[in-house]
């Protein structure tokens, strides 16, 4: 009897079980579809954007492998792992294909022309900010359509400005012509941050007797600091890699940058496949350190490009 | 702050810029005018340059090619990018964990010089050592193992397809700053009322992105018309194979540095002109579409 019962409760349970479990699974999921704080798609959705994610990241990572790689080697296995690591692709790329002169230059180059850029912008930035007269808002608006101004085209007029000034062959010449190309940028973001400062901090200073460029350089420029660095890293990155100025602007292979010194090596070696991707990954390393260091001022970068 | 102290702290970046971008920029139109014997200006040219740039070789035959290309790069990025970039900001939307890291990800390849990409795939798609089709007669897809960037045929979608996946995470970061603004009462809303997932996006979600896809489209439209050191790395100055990956910007290269014409800097400047003509026209008309839509949608 009591086993019958047992079984008869047992029955019913499992049955319930069976329903619960049933609903259970299912619950969750209508639970998901009525909440919209749940991710889109599931876990199909999950590994395709890691699937994604391996695309966008393997051809820079099988450059990377095989670079370590002897040139033999990656001939008779272009898909082959570099069992036994070597950097002789990266000696010869370096000393042979004069990587290291390009290095420096494009190095001095960008730096430069962020340098310049960067200080040129802070100061406009804080002028248009803190000026009333009617002048400054024409200034602004002529900086700001530099914005979208197709500046390669006006290669040609650059071309003979140079050449007037004696600049052609020139990496100051180089960096300035960057500098000058990154100020629209710069004031534009700028110049929003400076708008967002209290007007107190200034009057504050010049009540204690701080001349104009004293309370620019001791209280504004601290307090702007998130944003130069935004800025400044931002600018880096197009500057690193451009191709056409220079190579317009520069005649002599010792003052090559490196996208223009990586044409002349990929027209001169190009079978010798480790050392070119040596040379690549040269190219690149400071724009992926860069970017380790200060992801956040990119993508603030890339975002501030979409309100322009 | 004084009217005097304001302009002194402007001028040093006025000078940095009239020097080197205004000057140069304006000048650049003036240049289209002119006639000119090497790098000496002759007299007043009135329209002669731009009408050699559709009479003459190698524009005749070139430039209509090039623009075609252009266009083509254009619509195709807007086509594959967009599709893709607004797939993946929708999916990662609300997985707060993953977001942040899987965008940087994607982010990573648009630091890269282009002139890297191109040599890069290059080298990944060669004909012979190329690990691509060494992969692909590896798990058995011999007949998809071809020379992708030999061939007139594919060489211009190579090019284009390259560049999607070098920018596809500036569309995902752009529709994901644009998702996050969409005010979450609607969509939890509609949830609630029984809408799918699909209908949600829609009906809602989609049509709140449209100023943010119409600022991806302007930005896509003035890089596509500018293309220049990507298609150089893969097909030189001339385009190559057979001109296949030969854009506007190539063309004006060639006709300024390369063609030794002896009026070539009229010529290449009318050029210049008209493609500036395009972009900065372009860019314009459909920054005033999507303001009007924008005023449309507030009221």
């Amino acid at each position: 009897m009591t086993t019958t019962l047992t079984a008869a409760d047992a029955a019913p349970t499992g049955l319930e079980t069976s329903g619960a479990s049933g609903a259970s699974g299912r619950r969750p999921r209508r639970r998901r579809g009525s909440s919209a704080s749940d991710p889109v798609g599931g876990v199909g959705a999950s590994i395709l954007l890691w699937g994604y994610a391996v695309l966008a990241l393997a051809p820079l990572v099988i450059m990377v492998l095989n670079s370590f790689r002897t040139n033999a080697d990656f001939i008779t296995n272009p898909l082959g792992l570099p069992t036994s690591p070597t950097v002789a692709a990266y000696k010869e790329a370096w000393t042979v294909g004069s990587f290291g002169t390009y290095f420096v230059n494009s190095l001095a180059v960008t730096a430069g022309a962020v340098a310049i850029s960067t200080a040129v912008s802070t100061m406009a930035a804080y002028g248009l900010a803190r000026s009333r007269a009617r002048i400054f808002r024409w200034i602004e608006s002529l900086f700001l359509s530099g914005l979208m101004l197709p500046i390669h085209l006006a290669i040609l007029p650059v071309f003979f400005l140079f050449d007037g000034f004696g600049l052609i062959d020139s990496r100051l010449g180089l960096a300035l012509m960057y500098a000058a190309a990154g100020v629209p940028f710069s004031i534009f973001v700028l110049t929003t941050f400076f708008r967002q400062l209290p007007e107190e901090l200034e009057e504050a200073a010049v009540l204690d007797g701080a001349s104009p460029w004293q309370t620019f350089w001791r209280i504004m420029v601290p307090m702007v600091r998130p944003a130069l660095a935004t800025v400044a890293v931002f600018r880096f990155v197009p500057i690193w890699n451009d191709f056409l100025y220079p190579l317009v602007l520069l005649r002599s292979e010792s003052k090559y940058t490196l996208p223009v010194g990586l044409t002349n090596f990929f027209g001169e070696n190009a079978t010798n496949y480790s050392a070119l991707f040596a040379g690549l990954v040269i190219t690149t390393i400071p724009l992926i350190v860069l970017f380790l260091f200060a992801t956040k001022q990119i993508v603030a970068g890339l975002t501030a490009g979409m309100s322009k | 702050m004084k009217t005097r102290t304001g302009l002194a702290f402007l001028a040093p970046a006025l000078i940095l810029f009239g020097v080197f971008v205004l000057y140069p920029m304006l000048t650049a139109f003036s240049y289209a005018f002119f006639e000119w014997q090497g790098t000496s200006r002759q007299g007043f040219a009135g329209l002669s340059n731009f009408s050699a740039l559709v009479n003459r070789a190698p524009f005749k035959t070139d430039l209509p090619t090039a623009l075609l290309h252009n266009v083509l790069f254009f619509v195709g990025t807007m086509l594959v990018q967009n599709t893709i970039g607004l797939s993946v900001a929708t999916l990662l939307h609300r997985r707060a964990r993953t977001r942040r890291m899987l965008q940087t990800l994607y982010a990573m390849p648009y630091l890269v010089s282009p002139i890297v990409i191109g040599y890069l795939w290059t080298l990944l798609l060669s004909p012979t050592f190329g690990p691509v089709n060494q992969l692909l007669t590896k798990i058995g897809l011999e007949q998809f193992a071809l020379p992708w960037l030999g061939d007139p045929k594919t060489a211009l979608w190579v090019v284009i397809l390259v560049s999607v996946w070098q920018w596809v995470g500036f569309p995902v970061l752009l529709y994901g700053a644009a998702l996050g603004g969409v005010p979450e009462e609607l969509t939890e809303a509609a949830r609630v009322d029984g809408a799918s997932h699909g209908q949600v996006f829609r009906k809602i979600t989609f049509p709140l992105l449209i100023p943010a896809i119409g600022t991806v489209s302007v930005l896509t439209f003035i890089f596509a018309m500018e293309a220049f050191a990507l298609p150089f790395a893969f097909g030189g100055s001339t385009g190559n194979p057979a001109g296949s990956t030969d854009f506007v910007s190539l063309l004006f290269y060639r006709s300024a540095f390369d063609s030794g014409a002896v009026d070539a800097i009229g010529t290449s400047s009318a050029l210049a002109t008209v493609l500036f003509l395009i972009i900065f026209g372009g860019a314009m008309a459909a920054t005033k579409v999507l303001r009007r839509h924008e005023r449309r949608m507030a009221s």
